[in-house]
């Protein structure tokens, strides 16, 4: 089963790659990884999909944890959340078929945010099952690119982030 | 450390503090701070601005003739006063000959504190002359390392380096200093505090777990104590014996647990495992409860692991969370440092006695005896180190290499008390023994010092005679000599029909005369008659001495459980093939 990690770092050179190699080493998979800065400079925020059962996956959490930047490691597999990922696909389009591709973006409330003579570059949002189902969609006009960020996740409601609060200085 | 010399190291501090000086000053006085005695290291291009700071000899520093034998004396060093060992390396080369010593050190959860020349920041990334990605190299075999990246975080960053290797669960921390670095000027503050917000070892064990543990230790009819390297490294001993003594729970120990609890006490179980007594693994196979401390569940203690301990609930504390659930399902986890947790523990432990349990184990005690084969006019490995034992009162701190000699050191040199057994458990690196000796012996100059070492993997560090010859270091080596890389001629005898492919070293170097090389005694024993004077001799000079004994060469070390097997596999229960 894919489980979903939340992981905030200090934001320290080489952590990303102290954590990647960790899963590498104790043989896990990484399926998408996406990395970017919280509401605090210092932090970022590392959001990490990985195959394995629950047992795997705790113990592959708790190695983490232990990496001296890794402030905090959740799994939200089991939370309530909010997971979005951000899929950019360029797809042919002339004037044959740039109408009906219109419709479909128009149905997924996705963009069109780049139109040139043969194609268009069309931007999805949306969990995974949604930016599936978009490129599903667009295969049969022909997807020239691809390009899709990993997933990045949030629990839902007003839960605080306990770890942000004990850091006083990094 | 005195408390004196506390004071007066915390007042140079102190007095130091704004002070501008060079980075290598700096280095220095960090050390000092922390109360280094000695580095073990070996110069080159990169580390010249740290040499030249070192050349006042503020700092006991040790030359020795190859950066892995460093590691492994920082390792020994480390292991023997339950400090910091440290040593130092140049770029490049000899940056990469450290890693064999830091990955033994990390397997085993050792603190160990390794500093690295680099090139200048302007030159990382170029593949400049002698550049090595050091920090990239050592991820996985250190628990953190370092890249200095302004000189002024360096106080810092050898405040954090040492904390992070000696607190929680214990092991090598890596700093890396490019050379440009290292010869900037700084204002000189040695934090008295570090900030580490992701690192919050936990200590204190879950009352509740621990009371949950106790009530099982009342119910257990058949209770086993297995300890590791953990009640090693939180000095736990004591704590060990006074629960196994409240209630009296048969004790086992892994390699690395050696001394952590008396091996001649009427409780102990002595080894288990792949080597281990027949009777720990008869213990182990029976138990209804498997109280293990500070142990890993490593495979040569389990082989396979769905028929180990299968009847056993399982309490497990570690200090180390990520290794509980591990390998082995634990029924009582439990998350705190061995002493900590076993001293609430024992506590609320009742006294108790399980008089059939006990027999039990007596009569297996009395059935599978540890013994071995005797031939006439030949000397058995296994005598040499019980004489040894016997020459040295069970007081020496002992180092083993790899192989059969390792074994039969962890079954028959009995010892009583922690932080006298060395062995390089986890990695387990040819090339450990010698070394680690000579740190031992730097960090104990009041105990007697024994290398036992085997022909092969003396071989891979015996350079450091040299070591030992220049600072007149007391180490007593006894090669087992065998010819063969034992260890490697048993598999192929038991598990390959004696297709001794690449494990015949009966070309070996006469070592009596290269000990004389280097300018150190040696003598050769072959014969049964020759051995205990000889053991003497060596055990009454004052000085390093090298001891040649010929022994048994197809001797065998059992019991054996083969790997991934179990004890219904077990051969050699009563010392040789066929029982
Ligand atoms: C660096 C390294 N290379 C290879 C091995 C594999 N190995 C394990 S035991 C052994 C034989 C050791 O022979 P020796 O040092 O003579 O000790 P003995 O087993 O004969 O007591 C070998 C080659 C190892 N453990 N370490
Ligand atoms: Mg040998």
């Amino acid at each position: 089963m894919k489980h979903t990690l939340s992981i905030l770092v200090q934001n320290q050179a080489g952590v990303l790659s102290r954590v990647a190699a960790l899963f590498t080493r104790r043989g896990y998979n990484i399926e998408s990884i996406a990395v970017g800065t919280t509401e605090d400079p210092r932090i970022s925020r590392m959001t990490i999909v990985v195959e394995g059962d629950r047992r795997e996956v705790e113990q592959i959490t708790k190695n983490v944890h232990k990496l001296i930047e890794v402030l905090k490691v959740s799994d939200l597999t089991y939370d309530d959340m909010v997971a979005r990922e951000l899929a950019l696909i360029k797809v042919t389009a002339d004037s044959h078929n740039r109408s009906e591709i219109m419709q479909i973006v128009d149905i997924f409330r996705a963009k069109i945010v780049d139109v040139s003579e043969r194609s268009v570059i069309v931007e999805v949002t949306g969990d995974e099952g949604k930016v599936d189902a978009m490129i599903r969609m667009l295969r049969p006009h022909g997807i020239k690119e691809l390009a899709r960020t990993g997933k990045i996740a949030m629990v839902r409601g007003s839960k605080p982030e306990p770890s942000l609060r004990h850091i006083t200085s990094a | 450390m005195s408390a004196v010399d506390l004071v007066r190291r915390e007042e140079s501090v102190k007095a130091k503090r704004g002070q501008r000086m060079k980075a290598t000053d700096a280095f220095v006085e960090c050390l000092l701070a922390e109360g280094v005695e000695v580095i073990f290291g070996y110069p080159g291009g990169a580390v010249l601005p740290i040499y030249d700071s070192l050349y006042e000899g503020k700092i006991r520093h040790i030359l020795v003739r190859h950066e892995q034998g460093a590691a492994h004396m920082a390792d020994g060093y480390a292991r023997v006063t339950g400090k910091p060992g440290v040593c130092l390396a140049t770029s490049g080369p000899g940056a990469t000959n450290l890693v064999t010593g830091l990955a033994s050190a990390w397997m085993d959860s050792i603190p160990v504190v390794a500093f690295t020349g680099n090139v200048a920041r302007s030159a990382i990334g170029t593949d400049a002359f002698q550049e090595a990605d050091i920090t990239g190299i050592t991820l996985p075999i250190t628990k953190h390392n370092f890249l200095v990246r302004n000189a002024q975080d360096l106080p810092r960053i050898i405040k954090e380096a040492f904390h992070i290797a000696s607190t929680g669960r214990p092991g090598p921390v890596l700093v890396d200093l490019p050379k440009d670095v290292s010869v900037e000027e700084i204002i000189f503050d040695y934090p008295e505090t570090v900030d580490l917000p992701g690192y919050k070892p936990t200590i204190k064990g879950h009352i509740k777990q621990i009371l949950e543990a106790a009530r099982a230790i009342a119910a257990a009819k058949r209770p086993v104590l297995y300890i590791g390297g953990g009640v090693i490294s939180s000095g736990a001993h004591e704590e060990v014996l006074a629960l196994a003594e409240k209630a009296n729970i048969p004790t086992t120990f892994t390699l690395m647990g050696i001394g952590g609890f008396p091996g001649d006490h009427p409780l102990s179980l002595g080894m288990l495992g792949m080597h281990g007594t027949v009777y720990a693994n008869y213990a182990v196979h029976e138990a209804d409860l498997l109280i293990a401390v500070g142990a890993r569940f490593d495979d040569r203690v389990t082989g396979d692991l769905k028929r180990f301990a299968p009847h056993a609930k399982v309490i497990h504390i570690d200090i180390d969370p990520a290794e509980i659930g591990k390998n082995r399902h634990a029924d009582i986890p439990i998350v705190g440092d061995c002493k900590a947790v076993l001293s609430v523990l024992v506590e609320k432990v009742r006294e108790k006695r399980e008089d059939e349990w006990l027999a039990k184990i007596a009569e297996w005690k009395r059935e599978y005896p540890l013994t071995y084969e005797e031939k006439p006019g030949v000397i058995s490995p296994q005598r040499v180190i019980q004489e040894i034992y016997e020459v040295t009162e069970g007081n020496a701190i002992c180092t083993a290499d790899v192989g059969q000699h390792q074994m039969w050191l962890a079954q028959y040199y009995i010892f009583r008390e922690p932080r006298r057994h060395l062995s390089s458990g986890g990695l387990g690196a040819m090339g450990y023994g010698f070394p680690a000796a000579i740190g031992a012996a730097v960090g104990r100059p009041d105990l007697p010092v024994w290398s036992i070492t085997g022909d092969g993997g003396f071989q891979m560090t015996s350079q450091e005679l040299a070591t030992v010859r220049k600072y007149n270091i007391p180490v007593k080596i006894a090669i087992i000599n065998n010819s063969y890389l034992g260890m490697v001629r048993q598999w192929q005898e038991l598990l390959y029909n004696r297709r001794y492919s690449a494990s015949d070293l009966h070309d070996n170097p006469d070592f009596v005369k290269l000990a004389e090389a280097y300018g150190i005694p040696g003598m050769r024993v072959s014969r049964p008659e020759e051995l205990r004077p000889a053991l003497e001799q060596a055990a009454a000079t004052e000085g390093p001495v090298l001891l040649d004994i010929h022994v048994d060469p197809e001797a065998n070390v059992f019991p054996m459980i083969p790997a991934g097997m179990s004890v219904a596999e077990m051969i050699g229960k009563k010392g040789r093939l066929g029982t």
